[in-house]
C-alpha cells in the first residue's frame, strides 16, 4: 500500500508553499488523498526533478479509478470468489438472507457484488470507514487472497 | 437463477441476461464459472480423420470405429451430465467395452469410501450452518473451487455459527505449500513436507491417543487440541491428500474414529466426477475402471493410466475431457496409434489428434439435465441458450443405436 513517506521523498522537501500548501509533507498528504494532483506542485515541472515526477505520476496511476472513498478493486487481481461480499459487515447488515449466509446478494444495498466474474463496489458511503462513526474496518481486505482491494 | 457448471459446487444462484441467443452478462459466478458459461474460444466442428463433415457422417463413422474394435474404451464424463453419463454406461454395456473416467487419478477412492459409507460425510449446507472447525488439507478450495469459503464454509454466517467467521470457525490448512486457502486460514496453516501426510495423521493420531507425537511435537499438539474441541469438524479432502496417501485409506479411517465430531468430504473439481462416480456404482458397485462382458469386472488395470500404457485399447471415445493435456506423456502416445472419437463443445489438444470429432453443447448453458454437486446433492442445470447444438445425451443417444 502507499505511504505518505514514500510521495514525501520524490518531492523537491524545500517547502516553498508554491503549491498552496504550507509544507511539503502537506502537499504528499493531499496527493495520497486525492485532493491535490502531481502538476500543482511546479517546481516539479522543472527538467531536474523529470524522473522523480514520472515516479510519482506511475505511483499514483492505478488508483486514477478510485472511488471518492478511496476504494480501489484491482479486477486484473480478482477472482470473484466473493469472499469480501460475504464478509463485508454492511453486506451482512443489509442482506441477512443472501450475503450473510453465502448466497449472491438479494437486494442492491450491499457494498460488493460480482459481476462478469469480477467484483464491483457500489454504495460505498456505507463503508464502516466513513460516516460519523468511522472506524477502521479491515473485512474485505483480509479475507481476499489477492490482495484486489485496497483502500488508498 | 442458473447454475454454473465450473466446479463440483454447481453454484445455483448465478443470474445471466441472454441478449439475441447470446450471453451478454453474468452475475454471482466467480471468475472461473464465468468463463466456463461464456463457452469456448474454439468451438469444435464435426469431422472424419481431419476432413470437415457433418454431425449425421460424424456419428455413423464413430460407431463404426467403436463397432469393429476388439476391445474399445470409453472415458471421461466428469463434465457431462448425470443422463449422458448413464447413457455412456450403457454404451459401454452394449459394447463389451471399459469405461472409467477422470476420478480414477483423482478423487475416485474417497469417493467411493463415502459411497460404502465407511467415513461420516455431510450436505454443505450442514457445513454452512454447523461447522465450527474447517480443515483444508491438501486442497486449494480458494482455487479449485472459489466460491467454496464464501457460500458454505468459512465466511457465510450459518444457524448454529451466527457470527460467522469472526468468532465461530477456525480454518486450518494442511499443506506442502503456502496457497491461497492457506493464506487465509492464517495461524493455521501447517506446512508438510512432500508426501509427509501419512506421517502427519499418524502424529496426529498419536497426539489424540494421548501419547506424544514424535513428529513437529508442539505444533500437532495444538492442533489435536483444537480438533477435540471441535463441536462440528469438516475434512475437506484435496487431491493433495488422496495423491500422498494413495490406497492407504486405513490412516484416515483410523483418524476418522478418534475425531467422532468430523466428517469428511472429498473435494471435487469437474463439476460432473461425483456424478459419473455414483451413476456407476449403482450399476456395477464400483465407482471407476470397469470391464462389461456381460458381466461385470473391476480392476486397477482398467483405469485409464493402464490401459494407454499397456496399450491395451484400439479404440478410445473421449467425451468432455483431454487426456492429451491431462495426462502424463509416457501414456498419451498410444493415443495417436489408435482411433480416437472425441464428444465435447470446445477444441481440445485431444481433438486435434482424433479420428473422429463431434461437437455437443455446452451443458448448464446450451443443454439442460442434472448433476451431483461435491456432497452428493442432486443440482438441476438448465438451458439458457437457443442453438442448434446437440446435448451430449442426445449424441449419446444417437451412438447407442448405431453401433
Ligand atoms: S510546491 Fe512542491 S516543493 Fe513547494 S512546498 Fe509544495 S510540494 Fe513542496
Ligand atoms: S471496509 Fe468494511 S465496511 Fe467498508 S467495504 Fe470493506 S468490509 Fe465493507
Ligand atoms: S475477496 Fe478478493 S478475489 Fe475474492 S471477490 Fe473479493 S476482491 Fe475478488
Ligand atoms: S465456485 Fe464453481 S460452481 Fe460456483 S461459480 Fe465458481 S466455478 Fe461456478
Amino acid at each position: 500500500m502507499l505511504t505518505v513517506m514514500e510521495l514525501y521523498q520524490l518531492l523537491p522537501k524545500t517547502n516553498c508553499k508554491k503549491c498552496g500548501e504550507s509544507t511539503c509533507m502537506a502537499f504528499a498528504v493531499a496527493l495520497l488523498s486525492r485532493k491535490r494532483k502531481v502538476p500543482e506542485c511546479t517546481p516539479l515541472l522543472e527538467e531536474n526533478f523529470k524522473k522523480q515526477r514520472e515516479k510519482l505520476e506511475a505511483l499514483l496511476l492505478p488508483t486514477a479509478g478510485a472511488e471518492e472513498t478511496g476504494l480501489i478493486v484491482h479486477t486484473e487481481l480478482c477472482t470473484g470468489c466473493g469472499n469480501c461480499v460475504v464478509a463485508c459487515p454492511v453486506d451482512v447488515a443489509n442482506d441477512p438472507k443472501g450475503a450473510a449466509i453465502g448466497r449472491a446478494p438479494s437486494n442492491d444495498k450491499v457494498i460488493f457484488k460480482v459481476v462478469e466474474g469480477k467484483v464491483v463496489a457500489s454504495n460505498i458511503k456505507e463503508c464502516r470507514r466513513f460516516g460519523k462513526s468511522k472506524v477502521l474496518c479491515y473485512a474485505c481486505i483480509d479475507p481476499c487472497p489477492t490482495g484486489a482491494i485496497e483502500f488508498v | 437463477m442458473v447454475t454454473c457448471t465450473g466446479c463440483a459446487l454447481l453454484c445455483d444462484d448465478i443470474e445471466i441476461v441472454v441478449e439475441n441467443g447470446r450471453i451478454k452478462e453474468i452475475r454471482n459466478a466467480c471468475r472461473r464459472g464465468t468463463s466456463r458459461m461464456k463457452g469456448c474460444v474454439n468451438r469444435l466442428i464435426p469431422s472424419i480423420y481431419q476432413k470437415p463433415s457433418d454431425i449425421d457422417s460424424a456419428i455413423r463413422k464413430a460407431a463404426e470405429i467403436l463397432k469393429s474394435a476388439k476391445s474399445p474404451m470409453l472415458f471421461g464424463f466428469s463434465n457431462s451430465t448425470c443422463e449422458a453419463q448413464v447413457r455412456g454406461i450403457g454404451l459401454a454395456r452394449k459394447l463389451n467395452a471399459m469405461i472409467d473416467d477422470t476420478s480414477s487419478f483423482c478423487q475416485g477412492m474417497l469417493i467411493e469410501k463415502v459411497l460404502q459409507k465407511k467415513f461420516r460425510t455431510c450436505s454443505l449446507e450442514d457445513a454452512r450452518n454447523r461447522a465450527d472447525v474447517l480443515i483444508y488439507w491438501g486442497s486449494d478450495a480458494q482455487d479449485s473451487q472459489p466460491r467454496h469459503l464464501s457460500r458454505f464454509s468459512y465466511f457465510p454466517r450459518g444457524e448454529s455459527r451466527q457470527r460467522g467467521y469472526e468468532e465461530d470457525r477456525i480454518a486450518i490448512a494442511i499443506d506442502v505449500r503456502e496457497s491461497n486457502t492457506a493464506k487465509i486460514c492464517k495461524g493455521h496453516f501447517y506446512r508438510i513436507p512432500l508426501k509427509g501426510d501419512r506421517e502427519f495423521i499418524l502424529a496426529l493420531i498419536d497426539a489424540l491417543s494421548g501419547k506424544v507425537p514424535s513428529y513437529d511435537t508442539k505444533k500437532i499438539l495444538e492442533l489435536a487440541g483444537i480438533l477435540k474441541k471441535a463441536e462440528f469438524g469438516m475434512v475437506f479432502a484435496g487431491i493433495g491428500l488422496t495423491y500422498s496417501i494413495k490406497e492407504d485409506t486405513g490412516v484416515l479411517l483410523t483418524l476418522g474414529d478418534l475425531l467422532p465430531n468430523f466428517h469428511i468430504m472429498p473435494m471435487v473439481g469437474h463439476y460432473n466426477m461425483r456424478g459419473f462416480n455414483e451413476s456407476l456404482f449403482r450399476e456395477t458397485g464400483f465407482v471407476n475402471r470397469v470391464k462389461f462382458n456381460g458381466n461385470v469386472i473391476h480392476e486397477d488395470k482398467y483405469s485409464i493410466l493402464e490401459i494407454l500404457k499397456e496399450k491395451r485399447t484400439d479404440a478410445l471415445l473421449v467425451i468432455g475431457a483431454d487426456p492429451l493435456l491431462s495426462l502424463p506423456g509416457t501414456v498419451v502416445k498410444h493415443l495417436s496409434a489408435i482411433p480416437v472419437i472425441c464428444i465435447d463443445p470446445c477444441t481440445t489438444l485431444t481433438s486435434k489428434i482424433a479420428a473422429v470429432t463431434i461437437p455437443c453443447a455446452v451443458s448448464g448453458v446450451e443443454s439442460d439435465g442434472t448433476a451431483v454437486r461435491m456432497d452428493g446433492e442432486v443440482i438441476k442445470l438448465s438451458k439458457v441458450v437457443e442453438n442448434n447444438y446437440a446435448s451430449d445425451e442426445i449424441i449419446l443417444n444417437r451412438l447407442m443405436e448405431a453401433v
